[in-house]
């Protein structure tokens, strides 16, 4: 680098520093200067595109990680106690010996940070790795550089299924239109093809052996009026680099909870903080009595240096500190290290449990959230989201009416049931990976009558406009595959294809052809397959703060005939796909969409360009999307618009005195009204048709809304409105909202082990009921409140009695939607709402937006203090996510927000149950059980000590040798407990999914609690107190010295510790057999070691000769026994009296498996018995459901209406 | 294809027992029923010990003398028992505090292991500081051995005679071996200088000695310095107020009848309030005369069957799992 003036560089900093922040950016092409040096290149202040995660750096490691973690408090304790121990008055210690514990606990952590942060750096390097084509002025051509090498300024170059290496302004494509599609899968987890131009106005002149790019000088972003989205592929202009692309600045840092457990402990930290002091000034007042007691200075005194000896008050002041010292472990240092193993061991666990594995995703549950597992098993209430959540998100069509007809495809129902019986006998007799459902469900099965419809009349008439309307009125890009999505192994496709000659299984087969069929690619077959390897690379790496997006390229123009089996249908949301596969089913074919056109095939064969004169797409207000497009033989402007019932019922065209048209309307609204009741996601599809005139006055007004700048959006709403008046209904559809496997049975489940389930959705009432009776959130014989009020009524419900009653009454739900909610939250309702809500069984809104849900979720967690878990699977669920002390993201169709968002992500709601019946139960009870083993196991060991101050008068000696006392906390006794919270099982994993009630233990105050705590705290002193004195009056009175004392203490502490987790622990398997005797030998090894090779040892020689003598074996062994009978008898008593349900399900446990099954009916019929018997008795008091609910009916506007479910569904 | 399905199932969680949490446990029910037996057993066990040791304790005599605070030189003593085999001599003294923390590490490991280097006055680093303040004298000397514990070392000293119609005789007392052998052969050592009193040279004797180390057994030259048994003796630090420490041993065992103890009484007790003893008893395995343990035993064993009975009538009372 040439010199340059220190001003000079100072300015130049300053001046990248502007550059940097400025909203508006000035870039140069990088090509001029290329070869230049760095100075004087003008990108130079941006910065590069290299990636890096990593919170440390290798030189400053120790210092960085000392600085963390000296803020908690805890460390800062532990190391001004060590540093305590080296002022000469108070020592307790050898000041060395002090410093160890705290320097293996800062050293543990130090080593798991690093290892956390170097694979950050390995992911980080591996991305940064990754080869992308950069334009060389020198060279003339694209040469490969490294991510991290692309500079601000730059030309990329993109080809298909590549990942994109930075935010790129696209320039231009191969595509003559200059369009690119783009996938921002890592992005955002959107799986659809979004439409990039590339910007207008840069001429790109390519020619054979040399691409010349000729810019116009700058380009300024800004000026080109292009936003952020449109600036993507094929060869652009690199604009943001590394840590400023969008996706990292959006990559927020973990997001850190504390678990309610984790706060329970921090009370009792300061109650052993509390302890601790009481000791010690108990300590220190018993020095100073001990000193007044003397009638002169004896011997064993030792003074100060110049002879004189400390006054007693003094003396004891400084005797507080050094019992500070000395009872230290009092606080468990260690506690919070071993928790955080335990977590990860924990963790460790969950991730490789094959039963939350999917396989269809290959996706395991992940853990984001790595301190609050055990908040997993205190569930009390969960809040779910429906779509996509519940349901598979997969729309299947299912019916349709078409001009007041109503075609319910029965065939759809057996054939499909066929099908999967099918498939569920070729998965298990091939072993292979299960069939993507989506390829069987997208299959339409046609309805014989409509067919017959359809091929009988050739005139474009209603039928064919509806089919029309189904394949135009989208924004379904038609594109091929990516071989990625292509997971059907071609055997499977064959034998299926013999099997199954019908055409629905056509897709599947197709799907195989599709990656052949794609000739054009310039990609040869093997690129593309590490072009994928590179996606799902850039997937893995996503998770760990990199984003990347991969490209798909589209079909250009009017494709080459290709073979309509072998489109693939990109939608945005899946109803649009299903709908498009419908009419593909009937023969109204998608061809192909670019901006201007869309090519359908009919069922004729002949192919129809349609000019594309407009697109209005959807937005949540209008509720409803058209497309205006020109038809090619008759040259009509038709307006094809679909939408939700209410939005497009509205606006259909008044009939006067055509009587048809009204009666079309009103059978098509009873139609839509049955789609809803069986819980069918509904689609109005209307058409208009325009005269030329009004097509060009409105296009005039839609070009001045499109050009304006402020109050754009608005305008453009305003202008789709103005035309989409007038309608013409063309027919409804239904499209099914499969339920995902097994949910009925999960919601069942979770409802046993006493969680509540509520249900929050955006959609309508109706669709919502029904799904809830689908998945058992309601039952037939529910007693089901719908409070809903009228539109832009001031409703004010209130209750007129005492909602006391409905206490009696077991099983009520509420269906409350969007409306209602908004105001049974207002502050004067919301105590009574909730109260009301707390005794329903289960809870349905409907019609929620995001921000409601997290209000009903932040409500319900603050006013009834309860553990809440929300689950959800879409960008709106990201709030309520949020507010929930867990948020689970299902990683589905909707995109990764939720899981992004969430603590913890599974692939399907069935998984739930596990996660929470069986780990979450673990979880919690272990590391419960492992908190109050720690903090007994501390007290125990340290109250040793603080028995020994009244014999050695009070000054602050231990009769361990120290050296052995810190082994003894960090060796000897340290691992048993944290494989007792990574590995004891109370239950088993079957007991647990068999009895769900099993789960309400951990609810609540659970098993770690104020009384567990105290009561382990004084079986500590207990302990302590047999484990001293019974050694103390054996050797009283005879020359034992202190070390050959201390020896038996310490190894009566050991058993007696060791064993007493060998009483607590469930299930011993051979690691727990390995680790407790481990200890134990570890513990005479290290003991005898030191005791010969360590001469400065007071205790030289000490534990041999005492393992010589058989009274040490005797001491030993009867003051272990005395000091565990009383748990050993708690224990047993608790188990032969008492009958809690874990002791029963242990009992069970230990039964032969099939036994045990019997056992689990029986038990579980019992418990049903109980439950109708309760609910007989609450008939009995409520004869008439409609009187006991009297009590509950609202006044003014709003109202319940009750009845039992099949009255509510009519009523509705 | 085939590279597509291996990539397929990358995620794919290993099946095993361990990663599945599903290793073959033992999960033991604590419950009457099974313990029961276990009640018995050890109730028995205990029982026996018990027996065993309060036999033993039984057959073990101890002869505890009690020296209050005045000066007395002579004592008559009546042994009315004849134990077997060598009786062991203890002096004890109460209420003193050997155990505390200062009093303790002050000394100097490197003197008492007998480095002549640290037979020298060098300020601050040696003697060892933690013996202040007893690492020098006034004239800057060393002190060796130095250090408190030292410094106090017990000095009294015992004759005993047997009183044989009307003619003292005196019992031959055992001195040697009454220290732990490793302090003796390994841990305290007499720097290899010969004379032993030359080594002492430039350095004063501990301020409450009468004589100085290499002098503290005038009738045994080889049980000087730190390596006397009495020093030795003194060194191993009580665990607790109350103790005795090994005299002498009189091997040829104590008859029955009238003997005379002659003390020569140096130690001061009254300080801190102390008592001096003397005491005498033969051993056994189980160490000296202790009825603590064969008592617990015996209660702890009972307790145990009282249990089992117990426990035999909560079984009947809740059996589980029903047969109902």
């Amino acid at each position: 680098m040439p010199w340059m003036s220190p001003l000079a560089r100072i300015r130049d900093a300053l001046a990248g520093q502007r550059a940097r922040d400025k909203d508006l950016r000035n870039l140069v092409s990088n090509l001029p200067y290329e070869g230049l040096d760095k100075w004087k290149q003008p990108n130079r202040h941006f910065r590069n595109n290299g990636i890096k995660t990593t919170k440390y750096s290798v030189l400053f490691f120790i210092p960085m990680n000392l600085f963390e973690q000296f803020h908690r408090l805890a460390n800062l304790y532990f190391v001004g106690l060590a540093i305590l121990n080296f002022v000469p008055v108070v020592q307790a210690f050898e000041p060395e010996v002090a410093l160890i514990p705290i320097c293996v606990i800062l050293a543990l952590t130090a080593i798991k940070d690093a290892w956390e942060d170097f694979r950050r750096y390995k992911s980080d390097k591996k991305l940064n790795r990754l080869p992308c084509f950069v334009y060389s002025s020198k060279e003339k051509c694209f040469v490969e550089k490294r991510w991290k090498d692309v500079r601000v300024g730059d030309f990329v170059k993109v080809e298909s299924n590549d990942i994109v290496p930075a935010d790129l302004l696209l320039l231009y494509t191969s595509d003559p239109n200059g369009v690119c599609h783009i996938e921002t899968a890592n992005l955002d987890g959107e799986t659809n093809l979004k439409q990039r131009r590339a910007v207008p106005g840069v001429c790109i002149t390519v020619s054979n052996t040399d691409i010349l790019l000729i810019i116009h000088a700058v380009i300024r972003t800004g000026c080109l009026g292009f936003s952020h989205p449109d600036l993507v592929l094929k060869q652009h202009l690199v604009y943001l680099k590394g840590h400023e692309t969008k996706a990292m600045l959006n990559n927020n840092g973990p997001r850190y909870k504390r678990s309610r457990l984790e706060r329970r402990l921090n009370i009792d930290v300061i109650f052993c903080i509390l302890l601790l002091f009481t000791m010690c000034i108990i300590g220190s007042l018993g020095h100073y009595l001990w000193l007044e007691s003397m009638p002169s200075v004896p011997l064993y005194l030792v003074p100060q240096t110049d002879g004189h000896l400390d006054t007693p008050s003094l003396s004891s002041f400084y005797k507080f500190f050094s019992m500070i010292i000395l009872l230290q472990v009092l606080i468990p240092i260690s506690l919070y290290v071993s928790i955080e193993l335990v977590k990860i061991g924990q963790i460790y666990f969950i991730t490789n449990d094959l039963d939350l594995y999917d396989e269809e995703t290959d996706a395991t549950i992940q853990c984001k959230a790595l301190n609050i597992t055990e908040d997993l098993g205190q569930i009390q209430y969960i809040f779910s989201d429906k779509t996509g959540t519940l349901t598979e998100n997969k729309m299947v069509f299912r019916r349709c009416s078409i001009m007041g007809r109503e075609y319910p495809h029965k065939e759809n129902e057996c054939v499909r049931r066929a099908l999967k019986m099918y498939i569920y006998k070729i998965k298990i007799l091939m072993f292979t990976k299960s069939l993507p459902p989506n390829q069987q469900e997208t299959e339409v099965i046609l309805d014989q009558k409509l067919l017959r419809q359809i091929r009988g009349t050739e005139k474009i008439d209603a039928y064919q406009d509806f089919f029309l309307a189904l394949a135009i009125c989208n924004t379904v890009v038609v594109s091929m595959a990516t071989a990625k999505r292509l997971r059907v192994s071609a055997r499977l496709t064959a034998e299926f294809q013999q099997t199954n000659q019908s055409n629905p299984l056509d897709t599947l087969s197709s799907l195989v052809r599709r990656a052949g069929s794609w000739t054009r690619l310039r990609a040869p077959i093997t690129s593309e397959t590490s072009a994928n390897d590179l996606t799902t690379q850039g997937q893995s790496v996503n998770q760990t703060g990199g984003q990347t997006c991969s490209l798909h390229v589209p079909p250009q123009g009017t494709a080459p005939a290709v073979p309509a089996g072998k489109l693939c249908y990109e939608a945005e949301s899946p109803d649009e796909a299903a709908l498009v596969h419908t009419a593909k089913a009937y023969g109204f074919v998608l061809m192909s969409r670019t901006p201007d056109s869309v090519t359908v095939q009919l069922p004729s064969g002949a192919q129809l360009r349609f000019e594309v004169l407009d697109t209005l797409s959807f937005d949540s207000n209008r509720k409803r999307m058209s497309v205006l497009v020109r038809h090619p033989i008759s040259k009509q402007c038709i307006l094809y618009t679909k939408g939700a019932d209410y939005a497009i019922m509205e606006l259909l065209e008044t009939p006067y005195g055509e009587k048809q048209q009204k009666a079309i309307a009103s059978d098509t609204q009873q139609h839509l009204d049955c789609y809803a009741k069986e819980g069918l996601r509904t689609l109005c599809i209307a058409k208009k048709v325009l005269c030329d005139g009004e097509y060009e006055s409105w296009a005039v007004q839609r070009q001045h809304a499109l050009a304006a700048m402020d109050n754009r959006e608005q305008l453009i709403m305003d202008s789709a409105v103005q035309i989409e008046t007038n309608l013409c209904l063309l027919g409804a559809t239904g499209v099914e909202d499969r339920l995902q496997d097994s949910v009925p049975d999960t919601v069942m489940t979770l409802r046993e082990a006493g969680i509540q389930v509520w249900v929050l959705t955006g959609d309508k009432p109706e669709t919502a009921v029904n799904i809830g009776y689908a998945c058992r959130l309601l039952e037939q014989d529910d007693l089901v409140i719908n409070m809903s009020c009228k539109r832009n009524s001031p409703c004010i419900p209130r209750y007129s009695e005492d909602p006391r009653n409905v206490d009696t009454t077991p099983d009520i739900s509420l269906v409350i939607d969007g409306r209602t909610l908004t105001m049974l939250m207002s502050p004067d309702l919301r105590d009574r709402f909730v109260d009301l809500a707390r005794h329903c069984r289960s809870v349905l809104c409907c019609r929620v937006t995001p921000l409601q849900k997290s209000e009903v979720v932040k409500l319900i967690r603050e006013k009834l203090k309860v553990m809440t878990l929300a689950v959800g699977d879409g960008a709106n669920d990201v709030n309520m996510i949020q507010a929930a002390d867990i948020g689970v993201g299902i990683s589905g169709q909707e995109g990764m927000q939720a899981v992004m968002a969430s603590d913890f992500a599974i692939s399907r709601f069935k998984h739930l149950k596990k996660l929470l019946l069986v780990h979450g139960h673990w979880c919690y009870s272990r590391l419960a059980n492992m908190i109050i083993y720690f903090f007994y196991k501390n007290a125990a060991n340290v109250n040793l000590l603080f028995w020994y101050q009244f014999f050695c008068g009070f000054t602050a000696n231990a009769m361990i040798d120290h050296w052995l006392m810190i082994f003894f906390n960090l060796l000897f006794t340290s691992v048993p407990p944290i494989m007792f919270g990574i590995m004891d099982k109370d239950v088993s994993a079957e007991m647990l999914l068999g009895l769900p009630e099993l789960y309400r233990t951990g609810q609540g105050k659970g098993e770690y609690s104020f009384f567990t705590f105290w009561i382990s705290m004084l079986d500590a002193f207990y302990q302590s107190l047999v484990a001293f004195f019974i050694p103390y009056f054996t050797y009283r009175g005879s020359d034992i010295d202190i070390y050959a004392f201390g020896t038996p203490l310490n190894t009566i502490s050991l058993f007696t510790i060791l064993l007493h987790l060998s009483i607590e622990i469930k299930a011993w398997t051979i690691v727990h057999v390995f680790i407790i005797l481990g200890s134990v030998t570890l513990y005479f090894i290290v003991t005898l070691a030191y005791g010969v090779r360590y001469l400065n040892y007071s205790g030289y020689w000490t534990l041999q000769a005492q393992m010589v003598d058989p009274m040490f074996y005797l001491v030993c062994l009867i003051s272990t026994v005395i000091a565990l009978l009383p748990r050993y008898l708690f224990h047993v008593l608790k188990n032969s009296i008492t009958c809690s349900p874990i002791v029963e399900a242990r009992h069970l446990d230990t039964l032969e498996p099939s036994t045990r099954d019997q056992w689990i009916k029986e038990w579980r019929s019992f418990r049903g018995r109980v439950q109708d018997k309760t609910s007989d008795v609450s008939s009995v008091s409520y004869a008439d459901p409609k009187a006991s609910l009297a009590s509950l009916s609202y006044s003014s506007n709003g109202y319940i209406r009750s009845s039992d479910s099949n009255k509510t569904i009519g009523a509705l | 294809m085939q590279k597509k399905e291996n990539q397929e199932v990358e995620n794919r969680p290993d099946n095993t027992a361990f990663t599945q949490q599903r290793l073959p446990a033992w999960q033991p029910i604590l419950s009457a029923g099974i313990v029961i037996p276990l009640f018995v057993l050890v109730g028995l066990a205990f029982i026996g010990i018990g027996v065993a040791l309060f036999v033993t304790s039984r057959n073990l005599h101890v002869l505890e003398v009690w020296k209050n605070n005045l000066l007395w030189l002579n004592m008559a003593l009546y042994v009315f028992f004849s134990p077997q085999g060598p009786v062991f001599f203890y002096y004890g003294l109460t209420n003193y505090f050997q155990n505390q923390r200062a009093y303790g590490v002050s000394k100097d490991y490197n003197q008492l292991s007998g480095d002549l280097d640290y037979f020298t006055f060098f300020f601050s680093i040696v003697p060892d500081s933690t013996c202040k303040p007893y690492r020098y004298d006034v004239n800057n000397k060393p002190i060796v051995p130095c250090g408190s514990l030292a410094n106090s070392m017990f000095n009294d000293t015992f004759n005993l005679y047997q009183m044989k119609n009307g003619v003292k005789e005196e019992v031959p007392l055992d001195g040697k071996g009454i220290s732990w052998w490793t302090d003796y052969n390994i841990k305290y050592r007499n720097p290899s200088v010969n004379p032993l009193r030359n080594a002492f040279n430039g350095t004063v004797k501990p301020l409450y000695w009468s004589k100085p180390a290499y002098e503290l057994d005038p009738t045994d030259t080889a049980n000087n310095g730190f390596i006397n048994q009495d020093f030795l003796v003194w060194m191993r630090r009580s665990a607790l107020p109350n103790f005795r420490k090994l005299y002498r041993r009189i091997t040829d065992g104590l008859p029955a009848g009238n003997y005379s103890l002659e003390i020569s009484y140096n130690y001061p007790v009254i300080a801190f309030d102390g008592k001096k003893k003397v005491a005498f008893s033969n051993v056994s395995w189980m160490g000296g005369k202790n009825e603590f343990l064969g008592i617990a035993y015996l209660v702890i064993g009972s307790l145990c069957l009282v249990m089992s009975v117990v426990m035999l009538i909560i079984y009947a009372k809740f059996k589980f799992p029903e047969e109902d």
